[in-house]
């Protein structure tokens, strides 16, 4: 019977080819427009590290003096150097990491190459094993290489490429800042988006190409990058000066294994800050959040507005040419109120007649999903064309491609529900006296 | 033109109608909306900048190895690039209007003040005022004894050593006016910490943040006599006459290689530039309004034409028997007009209501101003032009079809 019906709604379809034009085109739009802008929302509202990110959590406590507290106000984006070190020393959580982004001069062996700067992350040892890094050659370096201030670099495969042709280069030598270092290990392509531990950054398209133990940043007076905030009478550190106490300048990361864990760090966070208050450093009632990853990626709220708008609006766009559908869809049923009435005098039950027209609606909506389809991709190619540093970010996967068929479907039957409940309500007699 | 005859044959479509009505007024909402976002945009992009822009280049270097007196180096480079022909003036600056990378401090008027008043930027920088071209509006410059070195002042922030620390500023007019309304900011005191109260000696009548997202704070700008040393962070910005703009910049970076070859330029670039590329994502999202609204208004359109053929198709009896009692083509013509400008209607008048409810909605989550009244007018003059353009076609057939069609049976 399905095939049966099919074949009406194709000749059908084919006897007036300009309307079914217009409707496979009003869907195909509507859909090529959501769903270039939901692909786009999709990608950049994804989970950075699928798997692992549910068990990372940001720890923020309040250190600032007691001007201007207000009981509700949330404590700041970042830890100061004190607060850090006592935490990364502290080892309460499954592992910890110190951190901060900053930039290096790479000073090439090769004659043909000058010098030049490369984004890179200062961090102590956990950082690799925390967050999965896959490691191309070799691995990173431990928490005593930390305290010994080591000489250790991890590059990325990009940098390996440039630097050392693609071969292992562990071991070999690489000179940076006017020191030299030992290349330990070498990243493979690894590009967490959203860049969720450092979004000082820009939240999209960031990579580091180096990273190198905190410690021994702060040793050789490394240049930083990201975002002081100070308070009192801190000030945010210039050249080779770093901040003062009274600033908040660096990301520090923990892993807690499971819930029961989680809450205990809470606990602690609320501990170390009374006992903080206890020794004059903190003036403020503890004030702590413990956010895992998900959660701090919106209550930084990094997806841009624009374009949570822009998918607001290409919805409206896809409500007005699905309304446009439903409208033409019920003009060219009604159309056919004589045929209808024929079908319907020959025996056909209502239910019969409404199948058939939302099998006729049902290839609309196939067409009009395909054309999306192809509109979809052609949107995200211009996005791709844009400035903006998630552009390049914007592509199809699996699961959009699917929702593009489903929506489209989905749409178009629910447009054509109308129109045909309608043409069924035709009296058959009616149409076939009066013509 | 009698529109009664027209109510009653719509009625007997009234869910073809409301179809089409449903349509306009969504199209219109949208429409309004979307036009009023496009000149929000338009406005921010034109935001003034407070500078000679098409005069500007900006400049940043990055020594591997930190000099050893940063600030005699900075005094070289400068030295430098005054001598490349074609520089009318160079300055070294911590930031640069739109340069989005911003150095900022929370100003109280009084220092035992619980909550800072505003948050404003803070340009440090030797030759600032004349390089960028910013306009003194009343007070004084800074002078060369004003200065201090930034690292002294850093140092004495935690010391309180009030030598090293600067006393006087200049702000924009529009944050004296912020701060002290319709007063004369000149001799007063802002305050960054508690120990750095510095004196207004001179009003500048605009010189934008580096970080102006948010238009009614973009002017609220300081510049302070902080004297830095060379550092990657330090930009040179060079003054020259817009069309010497290219072969300085090529000159000027020749030059500070020739001093030192082992450095490495990290910015190199024309204040167009910088403007540019900080109102980019405006620019793509004003062109992704046009687009939208194009597609939409081509749709609703394509729309109209559909809904009107088929209306025609199915009246042409009807629309012989007119024409056979004696309407002319003119009055057949008319009918689908006026049909349609009725449908029209309605729907605009329903779509203004939903601009609104859409615009309240947008000003909730996205802090956006009110829809100004006039777009109602023109949304509605649009949509009416669309909707007679759309429908002329098919009554150019209804008035065709030829009277003897009534004693026809189809």
């Amino acid at each position: 019977m399905f095939s049966y019906y099919l074949d009406l709604a194709l000749r059908s379809l084919r006897r007036n080819k300009a309307l079914t034009a217009l409707m496979v085109l009003a869907i195909a739009l509507g859909i090529g427009a959501s769903m270039t802008t939901l692909t786009v929302l999709h990608v950049l509202s994804g989970d950075p590290l699928p798997g692992r990110s549910a068990q990372l959590y940001y720890p923020q406590i309040d250190p600032q003096d007691i001007k201007g507290m207000q009981p509700d106000k949330e404590p700041p984006d970042q830890v100061t150097l004190i607060d850090g070190m006592n935490l990364l020393h502290a080892k309460r959580a499954d592992r910890q990491a110190l951190m901060s982004g900053g930039s290096v001069p790479i000073q090439p062996l090769q004659s043909s190459l000058d010098p030049f700067y490369v984004e890179t992350r200062y961090t102590t040892a956990d950082f690799f094993p925390m967050f999965g890094t896959p490691f191309l050659y070799g691995h990173g370096w431990n928490a005593a290489d930390d305290e010994a201030k080591a000489r250790d670099v991890v590059i990325a495969k990009s940098l390996n490429d440039k630097l050392f042709a693609g071969a292992d280069s562990v071991g070999r030598t690489l000179r940076m800042a006017g020191a030299s270092f030992r290349v330990v290990g070498v990243l493979d392509s690894w590009q967490p988006n959203p860049h969720f531990y450092d979004l000082n950054t820009g939240s999209y398209a960031y990579a580091e190409q180096v990273f190198l133990p905190f410690q021994t940043m702060l040793d050789l007076h490394l240049s930083r990058n990201g975002s002081n905030d100070c308070w009192g009478n801190g000030g945010g550190g210039s050249g080779s000066i770093l901040p003062s106490d009274d600033c908040v300048w660096l990301q520090f990361w923990v892993q807690l294994d499971s819930a029961a864990k989680a809450a205990a760090y809470r606990e602690f966070l609320v501990h170390y800050s009374q006992e903080q208050k206890v020794l004059g450093r903190f003036q403020r009632a503890p004030n702590v959040r413990l956010r895992n990853v998900m959660q701090w990626l919106r209550y930084q709220m990094v997806v841009p507005d624009d374009v949570r708008l822009q998918t607001g609006l290409a919805f409206g766009f896809l409500l007005v040419c699905l309304v446009n559908t439903v409208g033409l869809m019920l003009a060219k049923f009604m159309r056919r109120a004589a045929e209808l009435g024929v079908r319907r005098a020959l025996g056909a039950s209502r239910r019969a007649l409404f199948t058939q027209l939302l099998v006729e609606s049902g290839v609309i909506g196939l067409f009009g999903g395909i054309g999306g389809l192809l509109l979809a991709l052609f949107g995200l190619w211009l996005v791709r064309q844009r400035p903006s540093a998630y552009a390049a970010l914007a592509h199809l996967d699996i699961s959009m491609l699917f929702t593009t068929f489903v929506l489209a479907l989905c749409a178009t039957l629910l447009a054509g529900l109308l129109p045909a409940w309608r043409a069924c309500q035709i009296a058959p007699a009616l149409q076939l006296k009066s013509n | 033109m009698d529109i009664l005859p027209i109510l009653s044959t719509l009625r007997r479509h009234k869910l073809t109608s409301w179809l089409l009505i449903l349509e306009i007024a969504l199209t219109c909402a949208i429409v309004c909306n979307a036009v009023f976002l496009i000149g929000q945009r338009l406005q921010r992009m034109d935001m003034p900048s407070g500078v000679a822009e098409h005069e500007l280049l900006q400049i940043q270097v990055a020594d591997v190895m930190t000099p050893s007196n940063p600030y005699a180096r900075l005094a070289e480079d400068i030295a430098v690039l005054r001598q490349v022909p074609g520089v009318q003036s160079v300055a070294s600056s911590n930031q640069v209007p739109f340069g989005n990378s911003s150095s900022n401090a929370n100003i109280r008027l009084d220092p035992a003040q619980q909550e800072r008043t505003l948050n404003a930027t803070t340009y440090f920088g030797e030759n600032l005022s004349q390089t960028l071209g910013t306009r003194l509006v009343s007070g004084r410059d800074l002078q060369p004894d004003d200065f201090v070195d930034v690292e002294a002042a850093l140092k004495a922030l935690g010391t309180g050593d009030s030598k090293s620390l600067p006393h006087v500023t200049l702000i924009t007019q529009a944050l004296a006016e912020r701060l002290w309304p319709g007063q004369n900011p000149l001799g007063r005191i802002i305050y960054l910490t508690p120990v750095v109260g510095l004196r207004v000696v001179g009003v500048l009548d605009s010189l934008a943040r580096p970080n102006a997202y948010d238009t009614a704070q973009a002017q609220y700008t300081t510049v302070m006599p902080l004297r830095m040393g060379a550092d990657k962070d330090l930009s040179y910005l060079i003054r020259t006459r817009p069309e010497d703009r290219a072969n300085v910049l090529a000159a000027a970076l020749a030059a500070l290689k020739k001093a030192d070859p082992q450095r490495v330029v990290t910015i190199k670039r024309s204040f167009d530039d910088v403007r540019q590329k900080f109102f980019q994502d405006d620019r793509a999202m004003a062109g992704m309004l046009v687009g939208v609204i194009v597609a939409l208004l081509i749709v609703t359109a394509l729309g109209i034409v559909g809904l009107a053929s088929f209306w025609v198709a199915q009246r042409r009896r009807m629309i012989g028997v007119r024409r056979a009692l004696g309407a002319t083509r003119a009055n057949i013509l008319h009918y689908f007009q006026t049909e349609n400008f009725l449908l029209a209607t309605i729907g605009i008048a329903l779509g203004m209501v939903l601009a609104y409810g859409i615009n309240l909605f947008l000003m909730l989550h996205y802090e956006l101003p009110r829809l100004p009244a006039v777009y109602f007018p023109v949304g509605a003059i649009v949509l009416w032009l669309i909707g007679q353009v759309a429908v002329l076609g098919p009554a150019m057939r209804a008035a065709a079809v030829p009277p003897v069609v009534a004693t026809r049976s189809v």
